[in-house]
């Protein structure tokens, strides 16, 4: 009866259950069992796998499926010679501080142009809006120019980790989420906080974002992804070995590297963002759809 | 409002004129604080907006019509423009990237459409799929492309991907070293590391078209394929229209692709893309003017087809 609940797709339920339809059904999932993981895990384990291969071993034809003579001083090596550790760090630091200056600002922002809406809070939402319009790399090379000689105030964030966390608050597309979502909270909760004397701000606190968790976690996933993945600004940017973050590190490195010790740091490089997918998958992807795509 | 407050005004203080003036100062003080503090919440991300994107966007324009020499910037009218056009890899690095947006579309558009309508039907291992198809738009795409780079496209059969073609008995193939394999190779690592995000947006589109639609075109004898073409497709039309144009400037900004895979231009200029050029203009030949004349001419070229291609779907409709 349960199943019988959930709506029809293409193909319906019953057809799906009986004699011809059942076996077609079973060999086909079978089937794209087998070839996603193939496609979509075996890149990953020839990777990890490959990263401990010797260089002969690499450069073998044809190719051992299972390294002959395992060398997991690859990956030491890849952790030492690039100094994973600071590159690793220095990426997390960048991330986390992107986070929190998106969470507090942008949640600001947004809860001002939902709900105080002071006068030409219409203005401003279209201005930050039309730059969804604007391609990033369109703008690379005025934005580059800025940091270095921010205007006013004449001071260069060249290697400091505000020329990633302050732009990355011009995030038009997470103020409108977060509008968006503060839209559907009912004006009547918000007028009886304020009949209880409470302040704007402790409105947001106590009431707006206890409420908004699931957006505000979709926002924070899309926050730290965003900076993790990141790479020419940030190799603008963060140009000295000692700032750079560990997608631009590599990068740096791979000329004059040995193949399998670059291949074993890229390995080392998307581990943390593996495991954090793994963690927030449910959230991930629930949020890709809440993008307002669906309406 | 201004009415009611006047009878318990007057009566408190015992001097009814003034009252109402009083309630209206009192109310535009009260809104003028209201704005205020509006403003006050929003400070923060317009600074932002102001700095980097604002501001950018006038500065991009304004400076690709100066130069700037040894700190001395100068008005230079069209020079940036003519430079950048007679660059002898501009039409290249345009052919290139409109090669590879049309390949990425029909890769990067319908397989992960295919994908969609297929995992939609599947009623077991569900989460195990999805989590499949959208790992790799989760790796760093530097992590990516480097294995791509050295272990899928080695160009002897030491490779992944040679060594599959030679166990299946199919010729081998140069991948980057090739200028004709350039594309389609930039094109399969792409479609692989991004398709993830597309299948999981389309299949939350396809749980939302009624299952009476599939009932009734199957009451009136539609078979699988004209159930696709009927329902499947113009119930997604929205999303699959508006996937499309932002699939194409998505794609449009090609850069990390050629940089790692191909050192950036490749064999005889086949990897070379628009972006990769404003980063070579910018970064490598000192012509940060050039390079934001060629990021304004791309910023038309997008907004053009954006705005041509919404009228046409309006027109569709």
């Amino acid at each position: 009866m349960a199943q019988q609940s959930e709506t029809r797709s293409l193909v319906s339920f019953a057809q799906l259950q009986r004699g011809r339809g059942k076996v077609i059904y079973w060999t086909l999932l079978t089937v794209v069992l087998i070839l996603f993981t193939l496609v979509f895990i075996g890149p990953l384990y020839w990777m990890v796998t490959g990263a401990l291969k010797s260089s002969p071993e690499l450069a073998q034809t044809p190719p051992t499926l299972w390294p002959a003579d395992p060398q997991p001083e690859n990956y030491s090596e890849a952790w030492n010679r690039l100094d994973l550790a600071k590159l690793l760090f220095n990426t997390f630091y960048y991330a986390i501080g992107a986070l929190v200056f998106q969470l507090v600002l942008d949640t600001a922002a947004a809860y001002a142009l939902s709900k105080l809406r002071p006068k030409l809070g219409n203005l401003i939402l279209g201005l930050m809006l039309a730059t969804l319009m604007i391609p990033a790399m369109v703008l690379i090379i005025p934005q580059y120019v800025t940091v270095i000689d921010l205007p006013i105030l004449n001071i260069s964030l060249i290697d400091s980790p505000f020329s990633i966390w302050l732009p990355a608050v011009a995030n038009a597309f997470n103020i409108f989420l977060l509008k968006r979502f503060f839209d559907s909270i009912p004006e009547d909760l918000m007028s009886a906080a304020t009949m209880d004397g409470a302040g704007p701000m402790r409105t947001l606190w106590s009431i707006v974002l206890p409420i908004s968790r699931p957006i505000l976690g979709v926002v924070s996933i899309f926050a730290v992804t965003a900076v993790w993945k990141d790479f020419l600004w940030p190799k603008l940017v963060m140009p000295s070995p000692e700032t750079r973050t560990i997608s631009v590190g590599i990068y740096a490195f791979s000329g004059g590297t040995p193949q399998n010790v670059v291949v074993a740091a890229a390995v080392i490089a998307a581990i943390p963002t593996i495991v954090f997918f793994l963690i927030f998958q449910r959230s991930i992807m629930s949020g890709l759809t809440a993008g307002g795509l669906k309406e | 409002m201004a009415i009611a407050t006047v009878p318990g005004a007057g009566i408190d203080v015992g001097s009814p004129a003034p009252a109402p003036v009083d309630a209206r100062r009192a109310r535009r003080n009260r809104r003028l604080k209201d704005n205020l503090t509006g403003y006050a919440f929003l400070i923060g991300a317009v600074v932002c907006f102001a700095f980097f994107s604002w501001y950018p966007m006038i500065r991009g324009v304004v400076m690709s019509f100066q130069r700037t020499r040894a700190g001395e910037t100068t008005w230079v009218g069209w020079d940036n423009y003519e430079r950048i056009i007679n660059d002898p890899s501009f039409w290249t690095a345009w052919q290139n990237t409109l090669y590879f947006t049309v390949l990425a579309l029909v890769a990067g558009y319908a397989v992960p459409f295919f994908l969609a309508v297929l995992l939609n039907e599947f009623r077991h291992a569900k989460g195990y799929l999805r989590i499949l198809v959208y790992l790799p738009v989760m790796l760093p795409p530097a992590s990516a492309l480097f294995l791509f780079k050295y272990l899928a496209y080695d160009p002897s059969d030491a490779g992944l991907f040679n060594s599959i073609l030679k166990g299946l008995g199919l010729p081998t193939s140069q991948w980057m070293q090739s200028t004709d394999m350039t594309m389609p190779a930039m094109v399969l690592a792409s479609t692989w590391m991004n398709m993830g995000g597309a299948v999981l947006i389309y299949l939350a589109a396809l749980q939302n078209i009624p299952g009476e639609l599939y009932e009734a075109a199957e009451l009136d004898g539609a078979g699988l394929w004209r159930r696709i073409t009927n329902v499947t497709i113009p119930q997604t039309r929205l999303i699959l229209s508006l996937m499309a144009m932002l699939q194409v400037v998505a794609t449009m900004q090609l850069f990390i692709e050629p940089l790692i895979l191909a050192n950036g231009a490749g064999s005889e200029d086949s990897a070379t893309s628009v972006v990769y050029l404003i980063y070579q203009h910018g970064f490598f030949q000192n012509d940060l003017n050039g390079a934001a004349a060629l990021g304004v001419i791309m910023l038309v070229a997008l907004i053009g087809f954006s705005a041509v291609y919404a009228r046409l779907n309006a027109q569709q409709d």
